[in-house]
């Protein structure tokens, strides 16, 4: 039977495990067994990676802002997640009056549904995954909207003005950020022939961000505002809208809604490390060679890469307004998907078997094309051509006798 | 572009709302996100300093104009004494004129410092230029301490001068700041000046024009960023502040961004001003003395000074007594305020608190 399954080693081997414990005719419930160890493994590595993430962000966010972080509990305060979520499951379980019952209790469920669903079909290492997905790329691009679903859900469901304002820019926002982190990746899935992850891993003789780096860009700057991470937290900006949608939430549903949120960080940079740096794959050497490191830590490694990269960008850029961003995602991010999309068809058609040598080619022409449309579209969209900062002039005042 | 019609909602921004300063409330009615009626509500922080004053000898007083706008607890005091000493007809030796104005230009740095850093939050920049302001106001407070043992409600100045002599390991500590300060101050302007979204969500929002800003009696970097060069430190010069050279940053377009650039570039100043101090302090008391109980003689007195909000005012009435009849303080955040219902019309609502921020107004000083 081909089951998405087959390439998963660790599937395989507690399959074989179980089935010499089980009576034959009893084989569904060896691989029923064998399927919950390997989801429980997955899901719990991906909350522990979360709360790894949580730490360290704010570890990390502290020394950018010159504080120290969390240091008190626990060696170097590497216990501060365990803490918080300790003290988020004895808080009192706050439901407003107003709030529908329902959907409040609905929201934050479905938000975290989504986004483990989404770690089902990355590809950790070599073989090491829980789903090979035939259609894995399209998948980690459509689950997540499930999550805007929720948050529009729990916005909604509040009964309160604040949190309404926060879901309605979310709904806005997600929806237009879906099209062209799509279209962004379709230039990968030309070039790598196959939408299973695993599949565009191995295509990777070369990182896709050397091949594609005007699809990175767009993806990376879409992916942030998808989780709505700074610079396009509109949905729940802190000095606008208290906590935009999640304002009502409290104990261990405003914990459930903060894990989805990290949890989609993690998501998204594992994504990230799989389609564009090769994944698991020594990204210096050609795949040929001897990997140096196992395939999981060089997938940690470039995850962990991708989660300091938000972090910076959460501590330098200040939030943009509601109709910056939109007008952000249709005039620029959605034309420079396309054309990416055009010129990497055109070079995929130009060389179908590419050779190591054509695929520098390749890279070039593409580095060329996306400086050229970064440069020009800066130009198009620039509102301030003279220097911003000569708007304020010093102007010398004599002193009037007293 | 067709209109489509939409409910109106009414959202309660404060009192307890993240980025309200304190505690102000503004009711705000928005169609989707756009805002279509503004009703600033305040009164939530009213300590009724004005009476409270009737009730105090001159000297104690001094500790309820700490109390009006906390980030600039410097200048309130010497708005104050210098109502109380022409009142009085006191004269002020020379080393406690050049101590006032050194204190008041950290003080200004301080507060303007904080000023940018909670406009920048709004802006959410999520905290880091924010503590890029506040290490420096840290260590202008660690200053403050050394002269008086307080950092922020400091009640440092006496009528007649400033409280006592400035301990020895003061003087390196200022050298200290003034070296190292500017640098930092850069590092926040490059980080922010010339952001292209700090410049997009700043540059013509909030436009308060020359006339509008003149007819509704807005003071301080609000007023200079609207284009009029008038600062009181030039304009009715008080203590050194004549002796002193220094230039007035004036904006033109009077939006967000030019009032922020003018605070910023108000700090350059204050730091020349506070090099001068530093260069030029005379020697000799601190204080003249006065009597232990100082009655004025009958009659009032205005003294008005440029603190980091704009123009502050106190006027004085003396029926003899060892307490004033009357108390009436002219605060520049509640006039600068009166012109931000207007302003706010038609803008989006995260405009509001950039709007908002950008004005700098302290609630403490508002609600007296």
């Amino acid at each position: 039977m081909e089951s998405p399954f087959d390439r998963n080693g660790l599937f395989s081997g507690l399959y074989g495990f179980f089935a010499d414990l089980t009576p034959e005719s009893f084989a569904w419930l060896a691989y029923l067994l064998a399927g919950v160890v390997v989801v429980f493994i997955v899901i719990n590595g991906v909350m522990l990676l979360t709360a790894f993430e949580t730490y360290m962000e704010r570890r990390v966010l502290g020394r950018f802002q010159t504080r120290l972080g969390p240091n008190r509990v626990g060696p170097f305060g590497l216990l501060q997640p365990f803490a918080d979520v300790f003290k988020l499951l004895i808080k009192e379980d706050l439901r407003p009056a107003m709030a529908d019952r329902l959907t409040f209790f609905l929201a934050p469920v479905l938000m975290v549904a989504a986004i483990l669903l989404v770690a089902a079909v990355v590809p950790f290492g070599p073989n090491t995954f829980l789903a090979d997905l035939n259609i894995g790329v399209l998948f980690i691009v459509g689950i997540p909207t499930i999550a805007t679903v929720a948050m529009f859900l729990g916005g909604w469901g509040s009964g309160n003005r604040f949190a309404l304002l926060g879901a309605a820019r979310a709904v806005a926002m997600l929806i237009s950020y879906e099209v062209p982190m799509i279209v962004s990746l379709a230039g990968v899935l030309l070039l790598a022939g196959s939408m299973s992850l695993v599949d565009v891993v191995e295509a990777q003789r070369l990182p896709f961000i050397v091949l594609q780096p005007l699809g990175f860009f767009v993806f990376l700057v879409a992916a942030s505002a998808e989780m709505n991470r700074s610079p396009f937290d509109l949905m729940e900006a802190e000095s606008e809208l208290t906590a935009g949608f999640h304002t009502e939430f409290s104990g261990i549903r405003f914990g459930l809604l903060q894990l989805a949120e990290f949890g989609e960080l993690v998501i998204i940079s594992a994504v990230l490390a799989v389609i564009f740096v090769s994944g698991w794959q020594n990204p210096f050497v050609s795949p040929d060679y001897a990997q140096w490191l196992p395939g999981q830590l060089w997938f940690l490694l470039k995850l962990v890469f991708f989660l300091l990269l938000f972090t910076w960008i959460r501590a330098t850029l200040p939030r943009m307004r509601v109709d910056q961003v939109m007008a952000f995602a249709w005039k620029a991010l959605f034309p420079l998907a396309i054309i990416n999309t055009l010129v990497t068809a055109v070079l995929v058609v130009a060389w179908p078997e590419p050779e190591y040598g054509q695929l520098w080619i390749m890279a070039a022409i593409n580095w060329a094309v996306a400086i050229a449309c970064l440069v020009l579209f800066s130009r198009f969209l620039e509102r301030h051509r003279e220097r911003p900062t000569a708007s304020v002039q010093l102007v010398e005042i004599p002193a009037e006798a007293s | 572009m067709v209109n489509l019609p939409s409910e109106q909602i009414t959202i309660n921004l404060g009192p307890q709302h993240p980025s309200t300063h304190g505690v102000f409330r503004l009711r705000v009615t928005l169609d989707g996100e756009v805002i279509t009626d503004v009703e600033p509500i305040f009164g939530y922080l009213h300590r009724g300093t004005e009476k409270l004053a009737e009730e105090r000898t001159y000297t104690q007083i001094v500790t309820l104009t700490d109390r009006l706008d906390y980030t600039s607890s410097m200048i309130n005091n010497q708005a104050y004494v210098l109502a109380v000493e022409k009142l009085a007809g006191v004269t002020v030796p020379p080393r406690g004129q050049y101590l006032r104005v050194l204190t008041a230009e950290l003080q200004r740095i301080a507060s303007h410092l904080m000023g940018v850093g909670f406009f920048l939050q709004d802006l959410g920049a999520s905290g880091t230029p924010l503590m890029y302001c506040f290490r420096e106001r840290e260590r202008i407070l660690d200053l403050f301490e050394m002269l008086c043992g307080a950092r922020v409600t400091v009640s440092y100045m006496r009528p007649g001068g400033v409280f006592q002599e400035p301990p020895p390991e003061f003087w390196p500590a200022v050298r200290h700041l003034l070296d190292t300060t500017p640098d930092a101050i850069a590092e926040l302007e490059r980080l922010i000046s010339e952001n292209e979204i700090v410049l997009a969500r700043t540059k013509g929002v909030g436009v308060l024009t020359k006339e509008k800003a003149i007819d509704s009696a807005v003071s301080g970097p609000n007023l200079r960023a609207s284009g009029v060069a008038w600062d009181l430190r030039k304009a009715d010069p008080y203590d050194v502040y004549a002796d002193m050279d220094f230039a007035v940053p004036v904006g033109s377009n009077g939006d967000s961004y030019d009032r922020f650039l003018v605070r910023v570039m108000e700090v350059h100043q204050s730091i020349r001003i506070a090099e001068q101090c530093y260069r030029d302090m005379p020697g000799g008391p601190v204080r003249s003395e006065l009597p232990f109980f100082f009655r004025p003689p009958p009659g009032d007195a205005y003294a008005h000074v440029e603190a980091s909000k704009g123009e502050l005012g106190f006027y004085l009435v003396s029926d003899g007594g060892i307490a004033p009849y009357r108390c009436k303080i002219r605060s520049p955040s509640f006039i600068n305020l009166t012109v931000l219902a207007e302003m706010l019309i038609g803008w989006k609502v995260a405009d509001l608190m950039v709007i908002f921020g950008s004005l700098d107004v302290n609630m403490g000083e508002v609600d007296r």
